[in-house]
């Protein structure tokens, strides 16, 4: 082979360069000034100038009951949509797991929940729950229940949004456990058939198991993004009523950019992007010991 | 006979809820698009009307939707355009010189928090007078679109056979040529995936433009968000904002299913 020339010694460096400085500017350097700001009392209203105040901002935005109460608010929504998309996402995809007429059509319905704007989602469930004039209580109300308030009251307005993320994202993890399901092999499963085995002892002690890490990778990919639902809360109550539905990202986009409390705001992102972390971190670790 | 028959009603019967519980919000959308504001405001709830276009009307000609819309488009194409520039080779050498760490480094990118970046591009963007402007909004989708175009075309290149481009460069082929002239003709299923996902992540994208743009450079997502803000919500015209949306979405994904099926689940599978 002909001497390489220094370009070719060095593509590993060179093809990914663009990339990396780019995600170092619009990245690296916002979050280094992200965790720099939590460290200062800035308030780009006050007009005052910035001035470092080490862990004082933490003390006092930890302490605050709106803060503890907007991080175990992220946690139960989190929790709550994450876990109940993850039944339903994989029930419904051990039901569609079989050859049957329409099943194309079915799966391309099921995308469709996927690629509809959260924004214009969520106000599509504001008109449905409206509770005056909304399908949700006409629903309620033709089957003999009591009406709702929904969205309108603090105690049912985080379940609402749970609705709302359920009925976006479940689809995500029946298409993914689908695809999973289509690359496992049949063996195990003809073997334990064999063995008279029951279709339920089966599913229960083959299928689910060798799914598993596609499962829970499944359910990573929706925690990271449960932890950070902004559009739709945004839209549909903007926190309300009062602070029932601010989970941590929409508290700090308030301290952000409604009150441009920057060193404040700063600290909770800082708070954010560790739980974000965490959590990934912790299920990751889940999935590893599942594999064997 | 009889119970294959039952459960086979059964399994049709848990489809058909299933489509209808999926579809619905999307018809109910398209429904109050029709309707005058009395008809959507009045209970019980009217499923029979007469429709009228006067909501899209108004959408169209007083709301200068084209604009928003060609908006949106610029800001998609562009930023995917630039992402793919850059994340091909880099989700190229990812594949090829087994960069794990630099491949987690640009997937961090997709883990962190939107909101975390905003405050200092707001910051940054206003000292260099780049509110509101084109530039600042697709370098910010740029940050949603590369890290997708990394993900799904590392994982595409791992699938081609090294000796592709191997036997190319025994013939005396520098790597950065087989890598234009024989990699990237190949490559053409996973860059449709790569592009289609990551422009509807930007086309839906709420958060960035919502902070980032104003009213020349005003994206859908933020014009039919604003349609909330006045004292009255004018549900008719939302709701065909929401139809006028979601509805190139809806088409892509219509066009490239198989592929955007692929982009959603291929990491899981197989990672």
């Amino acid at each position: 082979m002909s001497q390489s020339s220094f370009t070719e010694r060095n593509l590993h460096i060179l093809f990914p360069l663009p990339a990396i400085i780019f995600v170092a500017m619009l990245m690296v350097f916002p979050v280094l000034y992200t965790l720099f700001l939590s460290l200062t009392n800035w308030n780009l209203t006050s007009g005052a100038p910035l001035s470092f105040v080490g862990l004082k901002s933490y003390a006092r935005v930890l302490t605050e009951p709106r803060f503890l109460h907007a991080l175990t608010r992220t946690f139960v929504f989190t929790f709550f949509a994450v876990a109940i998309e993850g039944v339903l996402g994989v029930a419904i995809a051990l039901i569609l797991n079989r050859a049957f007429v329409g099943k194309s059509v079915a799966k391309l319905l099921l995308l469709l929940p996927l690629v509809a704007t959260p924004v214009a989602v969520g106000i599509v469930f504001n008109l449905f729950f409206d509770p005056t004039t909304g399908l949700a209580n006409y629903i309620l109300t033709s089957v003999g229940l009591p009406q709702g308030l929904w969205i309108s009251s603090a105690a049912s307005v985080l379940p609402s949004l749970i609705i709302v993320d359920v009925w976006q994202w479940t689809p995500m993890i029946t298409l993914i456990v689908l695809a999973g399901l289509a690359g496992l092999s049949n063996e195990p499963v003809e073997a334990a058939h064999v063995d008279g085995a029951s279709e339920w002892q089966i599913l229960r002690y083959v299928t689910i198991p060798m799914l598993m890490p596609v499962i829970l990778t499944a359910m990573i990919l929706r925690l990271i993004d449960a932890l950070k639902t902004f559009d739709i809360i945004f839209a549909m109550t903007g926190g309300g009523p009062g602070y029932a539905s601010e989970t941590l990202n929409i508290m700090a986009y308030k301290y952000s950019f409604e009150y441009f409390r920057m060193g404040q705001s700063s600290v909770i992102l800082v708070v954010l992007f560790l739980v974000v972390f965490g959590c990934s971190l912790g299920i990751m670790k889940l999935r590893t010991s599942s594999e064997i | 006979m009889n119970k294959k028959l039952l459960s086979n009603i059964l399994f049709y019967l848990i489809v058909i809820a299933i489509a209808c519980i999926v579809l619905f919000p999307f018809l109910w959308m398209l429904v109050s698009s029709f309707k005058t504001q009395v008809d959507i405001i009045s209970w019980p709830p009217k499923f029979f009307f007469t429709p009228t276009l006067q909501n899209y009307q108004k959408v169209f000609e007083e709301q200068d939707f084209l604009k928003y819309f060609l908006n949106s488009t610029i800001v998609g194409v562009v930023a995917v355009g630039f992402s793919l520039v850059l994340g091909l080779p880099a989700a190229y050498s990812i594949a090829r010189f087994t960069q794990k760490k630099l491949s987690v480094f640009i997937l961090l990118a997709r883990l962190m928090p939107g909101i975390s970046f905003l405050v200092p591009w707001y910051i940054v963007f206003s000292r260099l007078n780049l509110m509101d402007s084109y530039l600042a909004l697709i370098l910010s989708h740029m940050l949603i679109a590369l890290p997708i175009v990394v993900w799904i075309m590392s994982t595409y290149f791992n699938t081609i056979p090294r000796e592709m481009e191997e036997s190319a460069m025994v013939d005396g082929a520098t790597r950065q040529y087989a890598f234009f002239a024989i990699i990237l003709p190949l490559s053409g299923p996973g860059i449709i995936t790569a592009t289609t996902l990551s422009f509807i992540f930007s086309w839906n994208n709420f958060m960035f433009s919502q902070v980032l743009s104003m009213e020349k450079t005003k994206t859908l997502p933020i014009a039919v968000y604003n349609f909330l803000s006045y004292a009255e919500v004018d549900w008719g015209g939302v709701m065909a904002a929401a139809v006028a949306i979601m509805t190139p979405a809806i088409i892509l994904t219509m066009i490239f299913q198989k592929y955007v099926v692929k982009g959603l689940t291929m990491g899981a599978v197989k990672g």
